[in-house]
């Protein structure tokens, strides 16, 4: 009785903490207020939608940003799923001394606070930037290597386990029936850790879509920003909250955004359900 | 079946890991068409020789001939050879059906095609779908799978399991079949189905099988040929029936079902005396020399006190079924017997026929060394530890001084600190301890073999350093012991000439 008193307190405290302020957020995209306040009039009206869509320099702000952060993420966790996940695998065939050392190298950087490998990065493209390129380093290129090098352990993680489960003679068999090295590490090996990968690709994603810290550190100038520093929403709504309120524009973007993430992780739930039920079959 | 060509030769295959030999000068040619089983006690090496022939480990030096072209540095996926896993490693995420086409759907074969111009030329497609369908679904019959293709792998038996990765290769009608101890998952009623089932389909099929296992019942069983390994070395290549009865020493008639080994003395022509009795015999050895010779149970005639050639108790009456089994005692040696016939327990009489006594040559009479350096101590390193050595045997009425010099009788002083030697340790003159800080030198037991009053067990320390021991006390295989040798004990040889170390 108690355990379920408990259980049930955790549950409806989570959802009250976690989703009321996003509630609170959505219902005043729905305002035409500047400022969110629940004395006053509520003011309902599209206004803001209108103006996150209109020409202003503040949506082109905001689209900008949004466009930056999006293409940021995808591309960093992409090339992390990769290196992580070919790390792992390498890993996994290794001799077991060396297994553990490389396992200890990737823990370093999850344990470690986001604020020190954001100072190295930067240290070592100053570094890098004066003595050995002659040239300011700072630009997409470094931003994208340090979303890539906050990720890669979380893909690893994710990956080492399903490797762990998996027959290691897998590999073996597949080159013994005929297939190169190559083809057997995608028809054998990377079917059997895909869910892994799968879950170690959103989570270098979510960690790449809201990071700051090392964002802050490593940018410079492209992208969708051209010239100027590239912008991400992080980035934005940072430098928006030194000079004024954050603006209102976000609040219906907010609101896609959730409705977004909302939508994915019920086709993720539905297609697990369905996956559980039938059996996964695929073919080769 | 089995032809007289050779299918695959391995020749002075080696193979080093780190800091130890797996696979040390493997030499067999194996015909086609035959069924060779590689038999060994785990960490003998077996699978490591298979894993090479199948391409997943590369020989360190030695190379390996298919059909005599040289395959040594071939990767697997070229080599017309298939194995089936330990624990099969199917694919979890195939169905049966395309578990067994996936080697079909990467094979390309080569078909002609006159282009344009009117040449002809070679090209190379895909299997079709109909024609991998053909294939499979006749692996699948020849297997007994037949209407479970569509089945996921997770829901089949071990014994299906075990049919689908033997389906998934021979589809590929690969030249050899190696399988890698196939049976050991399975329970003992499937093992044994399995067994005859695999025979009828080698017999089949006239492919070459290279078989895997410890079980010396499956390859006794199953095998045109069996090679029994021990510590990465070949012992013995032969039939079953000559393994079984002309086991050439003391380690493969231990191997190889139940045996009584004795120390033995060639006393004549055809002579051997064991057991405190002589025996006629059919091995004519050289007279006068010591031999290791194997009773099997089945093989000694039991009678009443008297009768035979040497009376014995029996203390242990065990019924089999079929037989039964005795432990007899005669004098210190104890003796196993199988007999159809009942004897109480008590007096009894052994007799042997000739051709129940196989004589095998000794593997080893003593522990030699080679090579050693003298230390300051009179010590010399060995392994990771150090034996003590008496070093006035080197010069007749010699002595020891108190400043550590030998000194002879007529007042010349020795140094022999840094001295090449070479050393002999008898068998029976090695001590093994169970406290392993009480010995000089740290080893474990690789095998122990019971020769009928004592136990010869083979001591390994670090850097491979064997030691051959003879006790009467029982050590488990496996264990840390200490070894301990009595300076006394130990005979020193002096390489080069003593003049050289005069001071």
């Amino acid at each position: 009785m108690v355990k379920k008193i408990l259980a049930r307190t955790y549950l409806y405290m989570i959802l009250f903490i976690m989703y009321l302020p996003i509630l609170v957020l959505i219902a005043f995209a729905f305002s035409s207020n500047d400022v969110i306040s629940f004395s006053g009039n509520y003011n309902f009206s599209f206004v803001l939608f209108e103006n996150l869509f209109s020409n202003t320099k503040v949506a082109k702000q905001i689209w900008t940003a949004m466009g930056n952060t999006v293409i940021i993420a995808v591309i960093s966790s992409l090339i992390s799923l990769v290196l992580g996940t070919l790390g792992a695998i390498g890993t996994f065939y290794l001799s077991k001394r060396k297994k553990k050392a490389v396992e200890f190298a990737t823990q370093i950087p999850i344990a470690n606070a986001e604020i020190v490998i954001a100072l190295s990065l930067t240290v070592m493209f100053v570094f890098l930037g004066t003595y050995i390129f002659k040239t300011k380093l700072f630009s997409f290129w470094t931003l994208l290597i340090g979303h890539v090098v906050l990720s890669i352990p979380f893909v690893y993680l994710n990956v080492k386990p399903k490797l762990t489960q998996m027959d290691p003679h897998i590999y073996e068999a597949a080159l013994d029936l005929g297939a190169t090295p190559n083809k057997a590490l995608m028809k054998a090996v990377v079917p059997q850790i895909a869910s892994g990968m799968f879950s170690g690709f959103l989570l270098a994603m979510t960690l790449s879509l809201d990071d700051y810290i090392v964002t802050e550190f490593t940018r410079g100038a492209g992208l969708l920003s051209g010239d100027a520093a590239i912008e991400t929403l992080s980035t934005f709504i940072q430098t928006s909250l030194k000079k004024h309120a954050v603006p209102a524009e976000l609040r219906p973007l907010t609101l896609f955004i959730f409705l977004f993430v909302l939508a994915a992780v019920l086709g993720l739930s539905i297609y697990r359900y369905h996956n559980d039920k039938k059996g996964v079959r695929k073919d080769v | 079946m089995a032809s007289e060509e050779v299918i695959i030769s391995l020749n002075n295959v080696v193979k080093q890991f780190d800091d130890f030999k797996a696979v040390d000068n493997f030499t067999l040619d194996i015909k086609k068409g035959q069924f060779v089983t590689i038999l060994g006690p785990s960490g003998c090496g077996k699978t490591t020789t298979l894993r090479m022939i199948g391409g997943f480990e590369l020989p360190s030096s030695g190379t390996i001939l298919l059909n005599n072209q040289d395959i040594t540095l071939l990767p697997p996926y070229k080599r017309p050879i298939n194995t089936v896993f330990q624990r099969y490693a199917l694919f979890p995420h195939l169905n049966v059906y395309n578990n067994v086409a996936f080697g079909l759907k990467l094979k390309k074969v080569e078909y002609k095609k006159t282009n344009k111009k009117g040449e002809e030329v070679v090209k190379q497609r895909h299997l079709t779908t109909q024609e991998i369908d053909e294939l499979v679904y006749k692996a699948l019959e020849i297997v007994d799978l037949e209407e479970l293709e569509d089945r996921d792998i997770s829901t089949l038996s071990g014994g299906q399991q075990q049919r689908v990765a033997i389906a998934r290769c021979i589809v590929n009608k690969p030249e050899i079949l190696l399988l890698d101890e196939p049976l050991g998952a399975l329970d003992l009623k499937m093992r044994k189905e399995m067994q005859i089932e695999l025979k009828a389909m080698h017999k089949r099929l006239g492919m070459t099988f290279i078989y895997v296992t410890h079980d010396q019942e499956e390859a006794l069983t199953m095998s045109d040929m069996i090679v029994v390994m021990n510590d990465g070395v070949i012992q013995q290549v032969g039939t079953p029936e000559e393994i079984y009865n002309e086991p050439v020493n003391a380690f493969v008639a231990d191997f190889i079902g139940e045996s009584n080994i004795y120390n033995a003395l060639m006393t004549g022509k055809e002579v051997i005396k064991f057991l405190g009795q002589e025996f006629k015999c059919l091995d004519d050895y050289p007279v006068n020399e010591r031999y290791d010779v194997v009773i099997r149970p089945e093989d000694i005639i039991l009678g009443k006190p008297g009768k035979g050639k040497v009376d014995g108790v029996i203390t242990q009456k065990v019924f089999k079924g079929v037989h039964y089994e005795y432990v007899i005692m005669v004098g210190k040696n104890e003796v196993i017997a199988k007999s159809t016939v009942a004897f109480d327990e008590g007096p009894v009489s052994i007799d042997l026929k000739p051709d129940g006594i196989h004589v095998m040559k000794k593997d080893n009479l003593s522990n030699i060394f080679t090579n050693l350096e003298v230390n300051k101590d009179d010590s010399v390193d060995l392994s990771d530890g150090y034996l003590d050595l008496d070093l006035t045997q080197i010069i007749k009425d010699s002595s020891k001084d108190e400043d550590g010099y030998i000194v002879t009788k007529g007042g010349k002083k020795f140094d022999f600190t840094g001295a090449k030697v070479s050393i002999e340790v008898p068998l029976d003159k090695v001590e093994l301890t169970d406290d392993t800080e009480a010995g000089t030198l740290v080893g474990r037991i690789i095998s122990s073999i019971y020769h009928g009053d004592h136990y010869q067990i083979v001591v390994r320390c670090a850097e491979d350093e064997d030691f051959i021991v003879e006790t009467e006390y029982t050590f488990n295989e496996g264990e840390e012991v200490g070894i301990k040798v009595d300076k006394k004990n130990i005979k020193v040889r002096l390489k080069g000439s003593v003049d050289d170390y005069e001071i």
